[in-house]
Parts: C-alpha cells; structure tokens; sequence
C-alpha cells in the first residue's frame, strides 16, 4: 500500500475493503435518487450503474485525499460520462471531498454542484466534463503529463457506453497505445443502454472487447457490480506495462432500482415524483426516517 | 530519389509568420521549461519543425487527431506542463468544442497557435482557408485572441503568449509576410499600436492585412487623404480604449481582416465603438463566402481584401463622415 492511500486511513484486510466499499455504494445511490428528486431533473440510470465502480476506485484503488486537490503526486480521475454527476458528488461526498448534504443541492442556482461537473467549481473533480469524449482525452493527457515529468501517479477516465460512439474515444484510444500509457486505465460503464434506446439499436458497439485488443490495449472483462472483479481488474490494469488497461464493466443501467433497471428511458433527463423517489429509496435500503431526512431536507 | 533530392517543403515558406513562430518558440524553449509542443502531422507547415529537431523529448506527437489533440493539451496543462497545440487554423475549426469545454472552461493555462488562415492559404484552395476561426474563437469565454502583423510580431507575440497565463488562440500565416516593424518593436497582449499617424480616418488591420493597409495609406496619401493605421493584434481583449481615441480623433474607420467580415476584427471593432464612440465604420473581409485556390495576392484582389480594395472602403467611409 502505497503511503498516500495510508494517508486515507484504508482497512488492510479485503473483507472489511469490500464492506466498505459495498456501503459507501449504497450512500452513492440513495444520494443519487435523493439529489436528482431534488434538482427536478438529471440522470439516474448511468449514475447507479456505475456506482459500484466509483465505490471501488474512491475507496480502494485512486491515491487521493480531500486535502491533496493540487498535489501533483495525486492520481487524477476524470468522469468523461460527467451526466453521472451526481453519482460523482455523492461518493466524493462519503469520502470527504464536499458535504454531502450540500450536494443534494445538484443543479441548482448557485451550488457548485452542476448538472455535468466544473472544475472551475469543485477542483478536486480534475476536468469539467459533459461532452462526451473529452473526459477520455484529458484523462491521456494527464497520462502523459506525468509521465514526461516521471511521476508515478495514474489517470483514470469512466467512460460511458454511448460515449464510444464518439470518433474522439477512437483518436484517443490510438493515441494512448502509441504513447504507451500504462499509466491511463480506462473504465467502460457498459450497461447496454444509451438515451434513446439500447446500444445496438442506435449505434452497434460489438465486438467491443476486440475493438479495444485491435487498438492495442490490455483488456479486461468484468461483473461491473462485482466489487472483488472490479478491485482485480484494478490491481491487474495497475500492474499492466507498456500499454494503456481498459476494464470493460457489464453493468445494468438503473442497478439498484428494481423500476428503472434496463430501462432506456431512466437515462435521463428524469423528474422523480416523491412516490417514485420514495420507492426507489426504499428498493436500495433506506428506512423511513432515513429517506425522509434524505427527501425533506432544503435543496 | 535520395532524401536530399526531394522537394523541400520547408524552403517555400521564407519570411513567414509560421517560420516566424517556430523558430521563436524553439529559441524559448529553454526558458520555458515546462513548454510542450503538440502536432498532428503538419509540424513542417506550422514551423514547429523547429522545435522538434531542437527539443525531440517535449515534441508531442497526436497524429492526424485534432479534436484529442485539443482536449489532451487540457490534461497536459492539468499537470503542471504548458503545451502549444498547433496545426492548420481550418484543423482547429473541427475542435472549436474541445477548446471551448477543455481548456477554457476548465481554466488551463494552453495556447493554440494556427497556421494557415484565411486566403493567405493560396493554392490549397477553399477547404483548407478557415475564414471563420477568429469568430469562433472569440466567442468562448476567456479565450484570447490574436493575430500578429510580421515575423518579428509573431516572435514576441510567441513569448507574450508564453508568459500569459490563461488559454489563447494565435494565428499566425502561410504565406511569406511583409516586414512591417523595426527590431524595436515591443508587443503587449491587449494592446493596439499606431502604425502610421493621421486624422482623416483610421484603418484598423490585422495579421497580413496590417502591411496591406499600410500600402493603401500611401495610395491615399496622394490623394491628400491622411490615413492612420493602427494594427490591432490582439482582437480579444480588443484595446478598446485606443479604438476609442481613434474615433474620436479622425471620425471614421475601416476595419480589414482576411476572415469572413462576420465575427471577426471588424465585428469586434463595431462592438467596441457601439456602446461609447460610435463612427461611420467600413469593414474589409471576404464577404460571407468561401475561399479559392490562387495566389494570395491574387485571391486577395478576387475577395476584394487587397491594398486597394482597402483604399476604396476608406474613400466611402470618408463620404459617409462628412454627412454624418
């Protein structure tokens, strides 16, 4: 373990990690629901389906630390799917990096938490993301910054399925083989749906593992809500040399919210009734007092 | 046929601005230790050939990528490093939306400096002669926005660019450029400077324009027409005050640009004025059409942005002075 992650005060022993990471998970998701119920608008299916992965990175995986926002020893994490926003606010919230009842004010006048993450408002979010694509390509460009100046930090970029459509995914995946970047790992949300309707049905992504392989990069498949798989696929991506590591995580859009489970439509942008924000509470374990501090509290 | 025996590209661009700046910055790159170069195939066009022979390790390679190569100058400047994107003015049109949401409004501290603007292109024809790079450019906030009139221009704009911090996007041309300052010339960022002094109107000119306007100054000179020439080489944050001065000291202007007369000098000009010293305007510019293939000085008498057609905007805007 490295001595920043000591810093972070982590468990040493893997199943008080998982646990950890399986609660800070949950927090992730309640916040999720509770935020965009509050903002009236935003985007849930992305943001649980990748809860998991956030949980396992913020709380096992990225070398940093509230207090570290402009350490150039820190490891850099771009949301490059930044309509995950409030996944985003929340796991930052339940380590530390802002109050997490101040991030149930998403998308409102004058918070800081916007409907797509601004660095110009939250430093510690790395990059302001929001068009699809660009996230990855400053992830690289992170890569390869540290790397001209020998440091052994990492970039890390989550990037969403839909996003791979852009041609930008494509330059940069070329770009990041050819530089050599072992330290970029690149995560894809994959959970099969994009805003109007599954993958395939607007634009075929498959054979997507083998796209990654051709444009030379090591490839890993996992259960993306499977936190041993992810935290191996890590390690291993970590552990790669001389090219950059994709995790491809099957996810399921909605994950967590029996209604809105692999259906396109809870990709967003959504207005949550109470009825609709209190059941989806419910369906991730919250208990009464628990979603009614979560919903009555002053955006 | 030997590689000595090939045809120089290099050789054909003289006195250019592009040469200009590629040497600049690779005489700089000592003194700005974390300057990194970024190129997407064309380092032989934009003059950043220099730099690559002189700093291999801090020359950048994105291939013909545009729109990664933009975004990842974000994450370049993200890391404490100061990268230059560069490539042709067209090629930067097509990551208008990754300067916008990556280095500007993510706040880095990256340049991006353009050959190949407007018509000066000359034979490459319409596809390759951006017309429209300045408007786009100047509308995103905080960008910077400059165009330098002659190589020694374009050098020390190479260092302004350097020391400043904040995102900036730089033209600078293809095509040998007339000499329009001394070795004394300084250059600030945001500041205009009076070429050539008069007080019967004043001709506000940028880039290759500026030399142009300075030849149409003498044609009216011996008409007794008294023209000032100011060259405006920052466009954003235009030097308002100096404008100002201007309009009201001779009462009329003409603007010229090779760019579109939508969006670019002219329109900053016009906006700048509008709000405190409103004047009879002329503005010079390819008319809202696309480029052709030519020579530049002919293609500059075809789109109506040569010496002379700037010599005929002045006589209108003087027409237009005396009724108002």
């Amino acid at each position: 373990m490295s001595p920043i992650a000591q810093r972070l005060e982590r468990p040493s022993d893997a199943d008080t990690i998982a646990a950890g990471i399986a609660s800070a998970a949950r927090f992730t998701r309640k916040h999720v629901i509770a935020s965009i119920y509050h903002a009236g608008s935003g985007h849930p299916g992305g943001a649980l389906s990748c809860a998991d992965i956030l949980a396992c990175l913020f709380g096992a995986e990225l070398n940093i630390w509230p207090e570290g926002a402009g350490d150039p020893q820190r490891d850099r994490f771009v949301l490059s799917k930044g309509h995950a926003a409030p996944a985003l606010y929340a796991i930052a919230a339940h380590h530390g990096f802002c109050d997490a009842r101040a991030a149930l004010a998403l998308r409102k006048l004058g918070s800081p938490f916007q409907g797509h993450p601004h660095i110009g408002d939250l430093p510690w979010v790395e990059t302001s993301t929001g068009s699809l694509g660009q996230g990855f390509s400053v992830a690289l460009g992170m890569a390869l910054g540290l790397k001209l100046q020998n440091s052994t930090a990492r970039a890390y970029a989550l990037l969403g399925d839909g996003e791979l459509q852009e041609g930008e995914v494509w330059e940069a995946a070329m770009c990041a083989a050819h530089h050599k970047l072992d330290n970029l790992c690149a995560i894809i949300d994959y959970n099969k749906l994009q805003s109007d309707d599954r993958n395939d049905a607007i634009m075929r992504l498959e054979p997507l593992a083998a796209k990654w392989r051709a444009f030379d990069w090591a490839v890993v498949e996992v259960d993306g809500h499977d936190i041993g798989q992810i935290l191996a696929a890590l390690r291993r991506a970590s552990a790669t040399q001389g090219r950059p590591a994709i995790i491809i995580a099957h996810t399921v859009k909605g994950k967590g919210v029996p209604y809105m489970e692999n259906i396109p439509h809870w990709h967003g942008s959504v207005k949550l009734t109470r009825a609709q924000a209190e059941e989806a509470l419910g369906a991730l374990g919250a208990v009464r007092g628990e979603i009614k501090e979560l919903l009555d509290v002053a955006g | 046929m030997s590689q000595a025996e090939a045809p120089s590209l290099i050789g054909s661009s003289g006195d250019s601005l592009r040469e200009a700046f590629g040497k600049a910055l690779s005489a700089l790159a000592d003194e700005f230790p974390k300057l990194v170069v970024l190129d997407a195939d064309i380092a032989g066009g934009t003059g950043v050939h220099h730099f690559r022979k002189s700093h291999p390790a801090r020359f950048l390679q994105f291939g013909i990528a545009e729109q990664n190569m933009m975004a990842a100058a974000g994450g370049l400047a993200a890391t404490g490093l100061l990268p230059v994107v560069t490539t042709f003015a067209v090629f930067c049109l097509r990551a208008v939306e990754q300067a916008r949401l990556s280095l500007a409004y993510a706040r880095r501290n990256a340049k991006i400096v353009a050959s190949h603007p407007g018509i000066d292109v000359g034979p490459d024809g319409g596809s390759a002669q951006a017309l429209e790079d300045l408007a786009a450019f100047r509308a995103i906030p905080g960008m910077t926005v400059i165009s330098p009139a002659d190589p020694i221009e374009t050098a020390l704009a190479t260092r302004a660019i350097l020391e400043f911090d904040g995102p900036v996007y730089m033209r600078t041309g293809r095509s040998p450029a007339k000499r329009v300052f001394g070795d004394d010339h300084t250059f600030q960022i945001g500041k205009g400077c009076i070429v050539r002094d008069g007080s019967d109107l004043t001709i506000v000119a940028c880039g290759v324009e500026v030399a142009r306007a300075l030849e149409a100054a003498e044609t009216l000179a011996k008409e007794n027409i008294c023209a000032r020439v100011v060259n405006m080489a920052t466009i954003k944050p235009i030097d308002r005050e100096l404008l100002s001065r201007c309009a009201q000291e001779t009462g009329a202007m003409v603007t010229a640009e090779d760019h579109n007369i939508y969006g670019g000098l002219g329109g900053a000009v016009a906006e700048a004025l509008a709000g405190t010293t409103p004047c009879p305007i002329e503005f010079v510019g390819v008319r809202d059409t696309f480029g052709a293939s030519g020579e530049p000085e002919e293609l500059a008498v075809l789109f109506g942005i040569g010496s002379g057609a700037i010599a005929q905007a002045a006589r209108r805007v003087l027409t237009r002075k005396g009724k108002a």
